[in-house]
């Protein structure tokens, strides 16, 4: 086990790598430093002096890719991109180009974002593995026909509508809880409360469908016939056999997403004012601070490798058939 | 059996009620507010102010700083020597921390005191002494913090003492000392500093005796290994101190403008104990620097810096107190703006600041009594404002019950539409491309464009100094003659037949060019996306396509934009210019030759020459306000109407809306440290609040039942089956 | 003049890929067999068919030209540099006849009031009579509802009679090709007993003929859906924005495919260092947040522009250049799913006799993937194209909230929602641009989530709930 978890770290440099450079290109062919300069400085009055400096304090008057007037080794290190991206394989992050320590603003907003996509995952995992069960107990009659429809029309809604439309509904005209914004503390409880109830019910119809198909199938099984031919009441074999088997393929489908909770969403924090990190991500895209973007690139790729290395622990845990190698 | 699955229902309802529960847990403690409130319960009667702000400040540093989102915090902690008059109209500069205001004493190239009368040329050097009061205190600040011994706390931390400071309220101990007129000179100096990129910095060198040098001799100090440059080391020949109260700054030619200048933070004080104490190893690590916590001597200090998600300034308790002016402009007397004469200011403990980004959630948050203030973004418009019959803006019912009221101001800035002068069809000196500015001048209909995008709160531009400074002209004598008409008291943009006509003359009959028969197409370049942009870029086709022209519009974002216009690639462009000070000459510089863009990288986007235009630029520049300064600015905005670089465009007219527990609510463009003189009522607001947002239950409880409804004849009939199936 | 987009020629080269593998499926009982029981099922045939009449809106939509310029002197003909499409033409009234600001649907007045002048030179200030919607009435007040019902009762009278006519037609022509009584026939039909379900066909294509027709009536003098702040129509731009939404949601699988499928089946059938750099390949793709990626080619592509602009003559031409760069780049972002499942599939299919045997005999490596594995994968192919079909039509309007979506001169349901999302704060409301798009996209989404269901369901059972 742990010699394969080494192993699959090893492995998550080479992507990470590339990952790096890819980013990085995208973003040098499209800003060069001089941009990032103006974007920072300011729009009134800004000279060419003042936006060679500011390249030369951040090390982005250097080449690129390349430096051929120095010597040997120096041609790769003596680079914009060899400066840059080393040091993130040790989780040093830097300074954003506004001059902020990086690691810390991710360490602060990572708290708002968990704060909404927690309660999500764990309310909608709750809320609709009910609902699921609940489908799949009455397939075939009118609750199961009208559920699958709701579940289906529900999908079909683009997002945006559930959030301009929460917005409106529970904030302005019922005036239950604040309509935008947040705060530290326990404070913060009512200001996640619009943001989590829209991300479930924007879910709702697709994560019921499927869960009411994992259940449906796991009900077609042999043994559930056995249990019920056995004399087991329906009630039990659902409870006991169905949801507990069917819970296997649910909840390794929710490890890999686990890791990337902590990246919140862009959509829903910028419309709530949470200032999470979907927020800070989406702010760095907008004011083009390549630092923040390559480091939050960097932390989602890192998040989706452990994901996908987590997966793969749990299929071991909850199936003791299947063998890493 | 039964039971075993009513747990399972159960729990599917457990899922909802789960969120009513909290919902009840959180509010059960707090039966007298209202449940949408995003503050906490406890800050209802205190005396705070609360407003939003939709872009994080980007630098905090007086030094560097340059535009009005973050003038809103910086202007309450640091105080220039002067400032405007709160209530009086025009602008009028009175003393902040001066005593009084520097008058300029002009010498000859002998040293001999001259008269300003004389011709700019003869003027060698000219000397403002500027004298402050004194006992005025720095804010609380772990800078000044000594120890019994009279050493300095802070001003020698080892890493190690560092290791338990994240933020600047980490440090225990502060103090504090009186301002005097060093700080001010400290603070001129770091304008020449090399690792801060003040942006007036090359304006300031071209007239502040010495400032250029003192800036080439610190970048050749190895910038890479001095954190801290003590710049009380250096001398710069153009600003002394004379002693404890006063200092003088002698600049190198006349400018009337440069009083404009001393109101504005960049000449505020600095101690060099606090730009010492930032500068520490290890400090900037920790996201402690001046840029992001300010220390000032004015009534607020910062203290709470999160971008994100809100500022909160609290007031200064060092503050030497300020009274409330004693006499306004006409007509305040009346709006109760001179109810607090004479009080002593500020008249808030607190003012929190809310990141909003989306207009939605703040104007609703503004209607439920959630912002002291507002303003009104064209979508919630017509439910604020409507206009009387005779076209005057008033509030809708609505608003008026809530007691809300309404204040407009035309703002000092213009949005223009230019021209490129360097480009081959729209530019130039020829007749054939002015004529074909001019028709399209006419075409493009901004009263309309006023009134579908700003909903009417726009004034449209008869030239570029918009009305209220000086220089513009209101009435038949300023409109535009080449675009207007004054007919029934009042200029009528000219018939498109006319555009027309000066098109065929242009050489472009129905928008087509004359030899070939081939439609004229022209570029339009603009930074302008998100959701609007598509609405004005069809109504801007729509103008055109009046004279049978075909608009391009090549929409790209902001940096991409500037670098256009700087290589003088763009065609057509919209840009604007908001007043650094209310002077004609900070407008009529945008059309100054020697400022173009493509050759001298300035601020002349059109990259508009004219001689003779240049000419009598130079001349007003440095007059006084009198008829003469009149008449020279009435010929050179004749020239440039005739030439036509830019479409006018229009002069946007603020409207903002206020609570009624808010007072001294006065628009001022110019003053950037308003907060001190503004009141609020804390108790109308908590009562209000309550009053404006009843929670309603009865949808969801509706919900809740419609479920059971759906589920129960299920139930009931699974119940029977199971209890056959076993019999 | 025509003109053709690219993502013109990639619309039509689909529709002819789409007639062609129509054909060679006909031809194929294997092939036909999974759509025949597509087609058996009457909510399949229901949505096939919206499908099918947003499809041939959005093909209208993609045939471009510039028009003729009249009025011309010199001899050669000169046209307008102006592109419109044949659905501009059909729609030529809704196109043109824009109102100036706001108004609501089916109205005859504007939204807000504004400043008239009154024949005697006086001023007052009322709601302003629209200059196209309801301009036929002499006083729209006591009029106007009396009108719009008497159109919507015609429009519906129409529209059952032309369904009528199709039904009867419809049944004689089966009958006659059963060779059965043209009663019987009907019977059948009523009863739900042919192989197809004529019935649920009918239903749905008389509703979509009412629906039409009474729309049509309608919009001859007024705005169906009202109109937006330049005055636009929304009914107008709402059509307009099928072809967007269209070509996201077909066009991004489509050029993505020939990658997907080549590189998951070599990476299957070669294994060993190809399978290692492909599968390093797609989890790098796939470990960069989506977002970022098209948000970074976007700028991408803005710069590309702004650097060749003489290229770009037209603005359409840039937004068709911009959609293509989105699909391309939603591509890149969602073909690492179905290159992984043709990888496992493939890893599955070379341990398969057939494909031992065809090695053993020295067929070529190509051959093999062309003529053995790639038949037996086109199931997975065919399900995922429609199952992401939705999925990416969704995508797009979010995409346009954060700034990165298509390009704001296009008309596309993202945009429109995105600028009327502010417009709900008005009040009072200005709803009807958020319905008009809501109602459009959930119509084709649900249709398409409904056939893609059927589909998958038909193709593969197994794959229920997996992908």
């Amino acid at each position: 086990m742990m010699s394969y978890i080494l192993r699959r770290i090893a492995y998550a440099i080479p992507i990470l790598i590339g990952v790096n450079v890819i980013t990085f290109v995208l973003f040098f062919v499209v800003n060069t430093p001089d941009d990032m300069a103006r974007m920072q400085l300011g729009a009134k009055h800004v000279s060419e002096a003042a936006i060679e400096k500011w390249k030369e304090e951040r090390g982005y008057d250097k080449p690129i890719l390349w430096n051929s007037e120095v010597g040997s080794t120096d041609k790769i290190t003596d680079t914009i991109f060899f400066q840059n991206s080393v040091k993130l394989f040790l989780f040093d992050f830097g300074r954003s180009d506004s001059g902020r320590d990086i690691s810390y603003d991710i360490s602060k907003r990572m708290w708002p974002s968990l704060s909404i996509t927690v309660p999500s995952l764990i309310l909608g995992l709750m809320a609709y593995i009910t609902f699921g069960l609940i489908l799949a107990f009455f397939r075939g009659s009118y609750i199961d026909v009208s559920g699958v429809i709701l579940c289906v029309a529900m999908m079909s809604i683009s997002g945006l509508f559930y959030i301009i439309g929460g917005q409106f509904l529970i904030g302005k005209v019922l005036h239950l809880v604040p309509i935008s914004g947040y705060d530290t503390g326990l404070n913060a409880i009512k200001f996640t409360i619009l943001p989590v109830i829209i991300g479930l019910v924007g879910g709702v119809g697709a994560s019921t469908r499927w869960y009411r198909t994992i259940f449906l199938e796991e009900m077609g099984k042999d043994y559930v016939r056995t249990a019920k031919a056995k004399g087991l009441s329906e009630t039990i074999v659902l409870y006991r056999h169905v949801l507990m088997n069917g819970l296997i393929p649910i909840l390794t489908g929710v490890v890999v997403i686990l890791p990337s909770l902590f990246i919140g969403s862009l959509v829903v924090e910028s419309f709530f004012a949470i200032p999470g990190l979907g927020s800070y991500t989406i702010d760095a895209i907008n004011s083009q601070d390549f630092a923040i973007v390559r480091s939050m690139v960097f932390l989602g790729s890192v998040l989706y490798i452990i994901g996908l290395i987590l997966t793969d622990i749990s299929y071991t845990l909850v199936d003791p058939r299947v063998r890493l190698n | 059996m039964t039971t075993k699955y009513i747990k399972t229902i159960n729990h599917a309802k457990f899922g909802l009620s789960w969120i009513f529960i909290l919902l009840c847990l959180i509010i059960s403690g707090c039966e007298q507010s209202a449940w949408n409130n995003p503050y906490p319960e406890q800050d209802s009667s205190k005396r705070i102010y609360y407003d939003s702000f939709s872009e994080r400040p980007k630098h905090l540093d007086p030094v560097s700083s340059y535009s009005a989102n973050e003038y809103v915090f910086l202007g309450q902690i640091y105080e220039p020597p002067l400032q405007y008059h709160f209530l009086k109209r025009p602008y009028e500069l009175i003393p902040l921390t001066a005593t009084e205001l520097p008058k300029p004493v002009y010498y000859d190239s002998e040293g001999k005191v001259i008269s300003d009368e004389v011709d700019p040329e003869e003027i060698d050097h000219v000397k403002y002494t500027i004298s402050i009061k004194s006992n005025i205190l720095y804010q609380p600040h772990p800078a000044f913090a000594k120890d019994s011994s009279e050493q300095y706390l802070y001003h020698e931390l080892s890493p190690k003492d560092l290791e338990n400071i994240h933020t600047l309220s980490d440090f225990e101990t502060v103090g504090t000392r009186e301002m005097n007129a060093n700080d001010y000179v400290y603070q001129i100096k770091r304008m020449a500093h090399p690792k801060i990129h003040s942006p007036i910095a090359g304006l300031m060198g071209k007239y502040i005796v010495g400032l250029n040098e003192l800036a080439k001799e610190l970048h050749e100090l190895d910038s890479s290994k001095i954190n801290y440059i003590d710049l009380n080391q250096y001398e710069l020949p153009g600003v002394k101190v004379i002693d404890d109260t006063s200092f003088e700054i002698t600049l190198k030619q006349k400018y009337p403008q440069f009083l404009y200048w001393l109101s504005m933070s960049f000449f505020s004080p600095m101690p060099w104990e606090a730009d010492y104490f930032y500068s520490q190893e290890g400090m900037k690590d920790k996201n402690i620097t001046l840029d992001w916590y300010p220390v000032g001597t004015g009534p607020f200090m910062l203290t709470e810096n999160n971008p994100n998600l809100r500022m909160v300034l609290e007031q200064n308790p060092n503050f030497r107190g300020e009274t409330y002016p004693e006499e306004g402009a006409e007509g305040d007397e009346a709006l109760g703006l001179l109810e607090d004469t004479g009080k002593t200011m500020p008249f808030i403990d607190m003012a929190i600041y809310s990141l909003e980004k989306e207009s939605i959630p703040s104007w609703n948050k503004f209607l439920q009594g959630y912002y002291d203030t507002s303003g009104i973004v064209s979508d919630s418009f017509d439910q604020a404002v409507q206009f009387n019959a005779q076209g005057d803006a008033q509030l809708t019912d609505e608003m008026k019950e809530k007691g809300i009221r309404l204040i407009t101001a035309i703002t000092t800035s213009t949005y223009y539409m230019g021209f490129n002068m360097a480009d081959d069809v729209v530019g130039g000196d020829s007749e054939r491309a002015r004529l074909l500015r001019r028709a399209i001048s006419i075409v493009v209909d901004y009263e309309e464009y006023i009134s579908i995008f700003s909903n009417g709160r726009g004034k449209p531009a008869q030239g570029p100094i918009p009305p209220g400074i000086f220089g513009a002209i209101e009435g038949e004598e300023g409109i535009n003659p080449y675009i207007y008409e004054w007919k029934n008291d009042k200029p009528v943009r000219r018939d498109i037949e006319e555009a027309k006509e000066l098109l065929i003359e242009a050489g472009y009959p129905n928008g087509r060019e004359q030899t070939s028969g081939k439609p004229l197409v022209l570029h339009l370049d603009t930074p302008a996306a998100g959701p609007g942009a598509k609405a004005t870029f069809d109504w801007m086709r729509k103008q055109f396509s009046k004279l049978g022209i075909n608009l391009v519009i090549r929409s790209t974002d902001y940096n991409r934009f500037q670098e256009k216009i700087r290589k003088g690639t763009a065609q057509i462009y919209q840009w604007g210019w908001n007043a650094d000070y209310p002077d004609p000459e900070n407008f009529l510089f945008l059309l100054y030759g020697p400022n173009g863009k493509i050759e001298h990288s300035g601020e002349n986007a059109s990259n508009y020459k004219n001689i003779e235009f240049d000419k009598l630029f130079n001349e007003m520049k440095s007059m006084n306000n009198s008829s003469e300064r009149q008449e020279v600015i009435n010929q050179m905005i004749e020239i440039a109407r005739k030439d036509a670089p830019w479409l006018w465009g229009y002069h946007p007219v603020g409207f903002s809306l206020h609570h009624d527990w808010y007072h001294n609510a006065k628009p001022n463009l110019m003053a950037n440290n308003k907060l001190k003189y503004r009141r609020v009522e804390p108790t109308l607001r908590a009562d209000k609040r309550v009053e404006w947002n009843p929670p309603v239950w009865w949808p969801i409880a509706l919900l809740l039942l419609l479920l059971t409804v759906v589920l129960l004849p299920a139930i009931i009939s699974y119940r029977r089956k199971e209890t056959e199936s076993i019999l | 003049m025509p003109v053709i987009f690219i993502t013109d020629a990639f619309i039509f080269l689909l529709l002819f890929m789409v007639l062609g593998f129509a054909f060679y499926a006909s031809k194929h009982e294997h092939l036909s067999s999974p759509w025949k029981d597509v087609a058996r099922r009457p909510i399949a045939i229901s949505a096939a068919i919206i499908l099918s009449v947003y499809v041939l809106i959005g093909l209208l939509d993609s045939l471009h030209f510039h028009p003729k310029l009249e009025d011309n002197k010199s001899s050669e003909t000169i046209y307008s540099t102006e592109i419109l499409s044949v659905l501009d033409i059909v729609l030529n009234d809704l196109r043109t006849n824009t109102e100036r600001t706001y108004s609501s649907p089916l109205a005859s007045y504007a939204f807000a009031k504004e400043m008239i002048d009154q024949p005697d030179g006086k001023q007052i200030r009322d709601y302003p009579r629209l200059k196209y919607g309801g301009a036929h009435l002499d006083d729209p007040e006591s009029q106007a509802s009396d009108d719009i019902t008497k159109r919507i009762v015609f429009g519906f009278m129409v529209g059952i009679l032309i369904s009528v006519l199709m039904f009867t037609l419809i049944v004689s022509i089966i009958s006659k090709k059963s060779k059965s009584t043209f009663k019987s026939t009907l019977n059948k039909c009523i009863q739900n007993d042919l192989e197809i379900p004529w019935y649920a066909m009918f239903i749905t294509t008389s509703i979509i003929i009412i629906t039409i027709s009474c729309i049509y009536n309608l919009a001859q003098h007024y705005h169906v859906f009202g109109t937006d702040k330049v005055g636009q129509d929304v009914l107008y731009q709402s059509l307009k924005s099928v072809r967007t939404g269209l070509v996201i949601g077909t066009l991004t699988t489509l050029v993505m495919l020939p990658f997907a499928i080549m590189m998951g089946l070599m990476a299957g059938y070669f294994r060993g260092w190809i399978d290692d750099v492909i599968q390093y390949l797609y989890t790098t793709l796939n470990s960069i947040p989506g977002v970022l990626l098209i948000a970074a080619s976007i700028l991408l592509l803005q710069v590309y522009i702004s650097n060749n602009e003489a290229d770009f003559t037209s603005l359409e031409e840039r937004a068709d250049l911009r959609l293509l760069f989105l699909c391309i780049i939603l591509g890149i972002t969602s073909w690492t799913g179905l290159c992984r499942l043709l990888r496992a599939e493939a890893l599955k299919l070379r341990e398969v006799d057939y494909v031992q045997a065809a090695q053993a005999f020295g067929v070529g490596n190509l051959s093999i993937m062309l003529r053995y594995l790639l038949p037996n994968v086109m199931h997975i192919v065919m399900i995922s194209i429609v199952l992401d079909f939705s999925g990416l039509v969704l995508a797009e309007a979010v995409l346009s909230y954060v700034g990165v979506g298509v390009d704001p001169s296009m008309y596309s349901w993202g945009n429109m929602i995105n600028s009327a999302r502010l417009e709900i704060a008005r009040d009072p409301v200005v709803w009807w641009s958020l319905a008009a798009a809501f109602i459009f996209m959930f119509i084709l989404v649900l249709a398409a989530n409904l056939f893609s269901d059927a589909v998958r369901d038909a193709f593969d059972p197994r794959l229920r709930g997996e992908v």
